[in-house]
């Protein structure tokens, strides 16, 4: 028994009210609520790690009424993982700013208790309901962006995610009324008796991965997302690129293995199939759809697709290799994509960069936000030391390791999806380094000579013939050569700037101690395989 | 477990809990009207809610009263459709909130001429 799962969900929940009433006020005590709540948040993520570490897997039932009716939470060594990503990635996300307008700071408090509380139920109705309290918050979320855009994304996101989260709702009532139990370690004994095979248990658990798909955003289930991520604000696009999808992920995780059990996947074989037929279209799907993209944040929407669709494949594989590898790479994916985002955010706001044309040359304009844009899109395509190698290393191990037709072709899809993934990297990479900046003429030795022109013009004074218009044109044409010699630096706020570093340096120490994430989650695994 | 029967009995409800779900996605999914489809979005909603509420039915079944004499009707899915209810209706404000959003820049609501303006103003 630990109070801290309890309070975990409680704590932001209650101070969620807070804000709604004190920004119309005062928006500067508005905020300092919000950010109180989340180093709570922080602190009490700490403690169950530390609690889990101490004593192991820990329970709480609200009120005392057993688990079995009424409202239970449990911890284990992934739960306190995923919650100490959702604390951080809150206060992160939250300090790139733009949403203490109204409401928004109760907003994101309900976000991150939604997430937390799917990471922290034991119970499959709850998780109902803590989904739909997170998607509910980041439908409003997304919508706070003034841009009349991201009211049409958001509606349409709201559109596909209630029916994700119903069609899951759908999925619970059947396996409600397959085991008579709605608590997850309840429904884990309870299927054996009914069997595996029962049509009420599968109907249940494809309804169930079909509803947390849609969260996935898994092909062809993905449309709401690239619109979303696109025009939200940019602390709410890196929020939910951080988690929106990951937690899902979890949720679908938890559900497998325990839940309906490696048990029930050895006795339907088909929904493995399923699951990596599934993986391999959406990592093809998302990889093309993320080569055509222009705009760098439906690039990296996309991504997200192909990375969700390689997740899936290490789920459905069940060994304890891919098991892990699919953890790593959602908590290395998680890490990654929420610093792009900050990074696409921040440029947004801070030049309007939004294509990847207009990142052409920030290599020298932002030097700092360049590299760690590059680092982090290494972690994506899988390259060591960053910790997205360490997930793809541990997924093709563990499709070779099994050695099935099913592996083999797992492996395959690995080594594709790093393919794919490192022709959409290495587009944006290329252009931040070696594409020329929007602005400089088209041919470089042309431009270079009509700077020298512009310089020689300036030495020499007024003595040129045309010399008003020849004085105008030398400012012009030493303002745009300053350009390309970085001294037209684009300067991003510096929390984002904070907060990427920070994404970029957590990228680096899971992908240089990622043994010691698989073997803090080791046990976790080993339980459910 | 044999406490909550799912026998033959029940099968009309089980068609309406069906028919509902179908005309509810067909709407959501083929409607160009935003309030139309906020609509649709419900009737899928109800559909799923009454097969849970269904799920509650037992032959010959009292309220679930502490005072009355068995067999009772389970309330416990009565309960969680309660909750979902309440979320629907969440769902349901925050979809009319934008809808009156949209309406105000397009001065539409219809999905195809929204498209079009879109890509007009591109």
């Amino acid at each position: 028994m630990s109070v801290l799962l309890a309070l975990l969900v409680a704590v932001p929940l209650l101070a969620a009210v807070l804000p709604l009433f004190l920004a119309p006020w005062n928006r500067r005590v508005a905020r300092g609520v919000v950010l109180a709540a989340l180093l709570a948040q922080i602190a009490l993520a700490g403690g169950l790690a530390w609690r889990v570490l101490t004593g192991g897997a820990t329970t709480y039932v609200i009120g005392a009424i057993p688990a079995s009716f009424g409202i239970g939470l449990a911890g284990d060594r992934l739960t306190a993982v995923l919650v100490v990503l959702v604390a951080l990635a809150g206060l992160g996300a939250y300090l790139v700013g733009g949403i203490d307008r109204g409401p928004a700071g109760s907003l994101w408090l309900l976000l991150v208790a939604g997430l937390t509380g799917v990471v922290v139920t034991a119970d499959v109705f709850n998780l109902y309901v803590f989904l739909e309290i997170s998607g509910l918050a980041a439908y409003a979320l997304v919508a706070s962006a003034r841009d009349v855009d991201a009211a049409v994304a958001a509606f349409t996101y709201l559109l596909v995610g209630t029916v994700g989260a119903t069609l899951y709702l759908l999925g619970v009532g059947y396996v409600f009324v397959a085991t008579g139990t709605l608590a997850m370690a309840d429904i884990a004994v309870a299927l054996p008796t009914v069997g595996y095979d029962s049509t009420l248990v599968i109907a249940g658990f494809v309804l169930m991965a079909v509803g947390l798909s849609v969260k996935l955003a898994l092909f062809p289930l993905h449309s709401w997302k690239p619109a979303a991520y696109a025009s939200a604000p940019p602390a709410v696009a890196a929020m939910l690129a951080a988690l929106g999808s990951t937690v899902a992920g979890y949720a679908l995780l938890r559900l497998t293995y325990g839940v309906f059990g490696v048990a029930f996947l050895g006795a339907v074989p088909t929904v493995q199939v399923l699951l990596v037929v599934g993986g391999l279209v959406s990592v093809v799907a998302g990889g093309v759809l993320a080569l055509r993209a222009t705009d760098v944040r439906r690039l990296l929407a996309y991504s997200s697709v192909s990375q969700f669709g390689l997740f899936a494949v290490g789920l459905a594989l069940a060994t304890p290799l891919a098991v892990a590898g699919a953890l790593v790479t959602l908590v290395g994916h998680a890490v990654a994509k929420g610093g792009l985002f900050v990074a696409a955010g921040a440029l947004a706001r801070a030049g309007d960069l939004r294509t990847l044309d207009d990142y052409a040359g920030l290599g020298r304009r932002a030097p700092v936000v360049a590299g760690a844009i590059a680092l982090l899109g290494t972690s994506l395509v899988g390259l060591p030391p960053t910790v997205g190698f360490a997930g793809k290393y541990l997924l093709a191990l563990g499709g070779l390791e099994q050695g099935s037709a099913l592996g083999l072709l797992s492996a395959g899809i690995v080594v594709l999806s790093t393919l794919l993934s490192l022709a959409y990297v290495g587009r944006l990479v290329e252009r931040l380094y070696l594409g020329s900046p929007p602005g400089a003429t088209p041919t470089e030795s042309e431009s270079a000579t009509d700077r020298r022109e512009g310089a020689d013009a300036a030495t020499d004074g007024g003595v040129s013939p045309s010399a008003d218009g020849g004085v105008s044109d030398t400012d012009a044409d030493a303002s745009q050569a300053g350009g390309d010699d970085g001294v037209d630096p684009i300067s991003p706020a510096t929390p984002a700037l904070v907060v990427l570093v920070v994404a970029a340096v957590l990228v680096l120490a899971l992908g240089l101690g990622s043994s010691a994430l698989t073997d803090w989650l080791a046990p976790v695994v080993e339980g459910w395989l | 477990m044999s406490s909550l029967p799912f026998g033959v009995d029940l099968w009309a409800a089980h068609v309406a809990y069906v028919l509902l779900v179908g005309i509810g996605l067909f709407v959501l999914i083929n409607d160009d009207d935003l309030v139309k489809k906020v609509i649709g979005l419900n009737i899928f909603q109800t559909g799923v809610f009454l097969f849970f509420v269904t799920s509650a039915y037992r032959v010959g079944a009292q309220p679930p009263l502490v005072t009355g004499e068995g067999p009772f009707a389970s309330p416990l899915p009565q309960v969680l459709i309660l909750t979902a209810i309440v979320v629907g209706v969440a769902v349901t404000a925050v979809a009319l909130a934008l809808i009156v959003r949209i309406y105000g820049e397009y001065g539409t609501l219809r999905e195809d001429v929204i498209r079009q303006l879109r890509e007009e103003g591109r």
